[in-house]
């Protein structure tokens, strides 16, 4: 009662009504508030009703005997076999190349790198790498991997293209990750006479592991979906692939590595661009694929981070 | 256990070797890149004769037909980009508010990995539902004024959507590090929450909100796929409207390279469209580092 005599008082003292002001801005804060609501929910449910849309329309195809397992040539309900192994097959050989190189040049960054105009450099090139569209990173990988290095257009062209775009990533994350080490470790293997590539070895990059795996796993997904990096550099058409042969060279054996590939992100790309009756289905058969694909990357990044992350601290 | 050691400082020559090998890789390719870009990029002016000025301010593009005029795409490129820009920051920005200062329990635990989710939808996918839900809807509203649907408006919004989680993230780690003593201050002075987020909050974290929208633009004006699937992105000449399909300078790409022969005029010509993009993706890191550097200097 007094407090709100003496706000009147002061209002008045200054020609305006405190009560009013006070009143004013606290529905202000209400409305903002409930604006702030609405948009998140409006998120959560866009997000919702995304995965839910593809799901519904796809599922159904996605979950037909022999979908999964059927050529995409076959003359009868062509399927998305080939699309899967390539998928994974590129995946797999772009993180073999690009998880190395990433380190490697996340661990001089963070640890060797001098406050010079080299490593300034370096910092400046990889970031001008993240934000090149990925269609140029895929004309690069046309002219320079397809044509220049002779590889002609193939599963490693294309895994090339993709390191390219996942360098980047890979580099913030595990600079990111080394940087979260306590610099008390750090200070006390190098007070113990470790070199600096001993401490990274021993103590550094065990402590920072959960977090990088869980960036390379999370990382895996983007690569997995990337299409317009690969559509000039491991085409864009259905391979027929032969599970059995045993001919390293030949363009249908799946583990060739200089043979034509289609993932399943530019199957979408390529049956969408080029509709013909019936390839609906299997569109969004694909995309219900590769949606799930996704999905089971961003659980298993964050189960393995959480697990690797209770083995460190437990022992 | 007797283990032969390498000599200390043989060890450290090792790791600086191998890491500062990484770097060096990773350097040469970009520059590679770079130089490639240009120099196949530059030969359409330099060798072929195209003049850069009716490049730059021709307003049709048929490379089939020798007519090399890329205003249209550079018009509708940016046309899309600042389209998605205008509907995503407010819900990137209200939703990042949110989960910052009104539930951050619920932010960090629910939301963040769920926004992280939207980011690792494939783009091709974010066409294919664009083609479908967007396109529709603009015929169900515009009727026959939207055509097909195709259009920048139906390139806008999907672009919006896709750029939607890497703005919100972003704007949430800036508004996160804006220090608890300023919101403590704020309040201590008897501000509401929401005066606290609008004058306090949200001015000391203006130069990362700007990063992150920057960032955002970035890589709507990179995309080619979902663009070019609900855009139409075969037109060659300059939009009419909002509704009118066009194509942007990534469409115009993905629908005509791998149909031009190796050196051709026309080879170039869409090298030159390629140097553009890379040029305008150097700008923006250019202006997020000047942003930067004048963030630093205000907080000093």
């Amino acid at each position: 009662m007094t407090s709100e005599t003496t706000a009147k008082q002061v209002g008045n003292d200054l020609g305006v009504d405190l009560d009013d002001h006070v009143k004013r801005i606290g529905r202000q804060d209400r409305v903002a508030t409930g604006i702030l609501t609405v948009i998140v929910a409006f998120v959560l449910l866009l997000l919702a009703s995304i995965v839910a849309f593809i799901l519904i329309r796809g599922l159904g195809k996605a979950l037909t005997p022999g979908f999964l397992t059927t050529s995409p040539l076959a003359d009868e309900n062509p399927g998305i076999s080939s699309e899967i192994f390539d998928s994974f097959y590129m995946l797999i050989i772009t993180l073999l190349i690009s998880v190395p190189i990433s380190l490697g040049a996340a661990i001089f960054l963070v640890e060797y790198a001098p406050d010079n105009w080299v490593t300034k450099a370096a910092s400046t090139a990889i970031e001008t790498l993240s934000s090149l569209p990925s269609i140029v990173v895929g004309m690069f990988g046309s002219l320079f991997f397809v044509v220049t290095l002779g590889w002609g257009i193939s599963i490693i062209a294309g895994a090339m293209a993709l390191t390219m775009f996942n360098i980047p990533i890979l580099v913030r994350v595990i600079q990111q990750a080394l940087q979260d080490v306590p610099r008390s470790q750090r200070d006390a293997a190098l007070a113990m006479g470790l070199t600096r590539w001993e401490t990274t070895r021993h103590v550094l990059l065990p402590a920072a592991m959960p977090a990088i795996v869980t960036g390379i796993v999370i990382s895996a997904g983007r690569v997995f979906g990337e299409a317009a990096a690969l559509i000039f550099t491991s085409g864009s058409a259905a391979v027929n692939i032969n599970f059995a042969s045993v001919n390293l060279s030949s363009p249908r054996n799946p583990w060739n590595i200089f043979r034509p590939a289609e993932t399943l992100a530019v199957h979408i790309w390529k049956l969408k661009m080029e509709p013909t009756p019936g390839n609906d289905e299997i569109v969004w058969g694909t995309a219900a694929v590769l949606i799930i694909c996704v999905l089971l990357f961003n659980i298993l990044a964050r189960v393995l981070g959480k697990t690797l992350a209770k083995k460190m601290t437990s022992e | 256990m007797a283990k032969r050691l390498m000599p200390k400082k043989q060890l450290e020559g090792v790791g600086l070797t191998l890491t500062g090998a990484c770097v060096l890789l990773v350097a040469l390719v970009v520059i590679t890149l770079i130089f490639m870009v240009a120099q196949q990029g530059l030969s359409a002016f330099f060798v072929d004769g195209i003049n850069f000025f009716s490049f730059i301010s021709g307003t049709s593009w048929v490379p089939s037909d020798g007519v090399y005029g890329a205003l249209p795409l550079i018009v509708t490129s940016f046309g899309v980009m600042l389209l998605a820009t205008l509907f995503t920051l407010p819900i990137a920005l209200g939703s990042a508010i949110f989960v910052v200062e009104v539930q951050p329990g619920f932010g960090r635990r629910v939301f963040q990995p769920l926004v992280e989710l939207l980011m690792g939808i494939p783009s091709v996918v974010y066409g294919l539902i664009g083609l479908t839900v967007v396109n529709a809807a603009m015929r169900a509203i515009f009727g026959d004024a939207a055509g097909t649907g195709a259009g920048i408006l139906s390139g806008g919004i999907v672009l919006a959507v896709m750029i939607l989680p890497t703005v919100t993230t972003l704007s949430i780690d800036g508004l996160a590090a804006v220090p608890n003593e300023y919101r403590e201050g704020s309040y201590a002075l008897g501000c509401t929450r929401w005066q606290t987020v609008w004058h306090v909050v949200l001015r000391s974290a203006m130069p990362s909100l700007m990063t992150a929208v920057i960032l955002g633009m970035t890589r709507a004006f990179g995309e080619a796929l979902a663009v070019q699937m609900v855009i139409g992105g075969v037109e060659k000449v300059m939009p009419a409207g909002l509704l009118s399909p066009a194509a942007t300078l990534t469409t115009a790409l993905t629908s005509g390279f791998s149909n031009a022969t190796t050196g051709s005029i026309q080879y170039h010509a869409l090298w030159a469209l390629g140097l553009l993009l890379m040029a305008m993706s150097l700008v923006f890191i250019l202006i997020i580092h000047v942003i930067g550097a004048k963030g630093a200097k205000n907080r000093d």
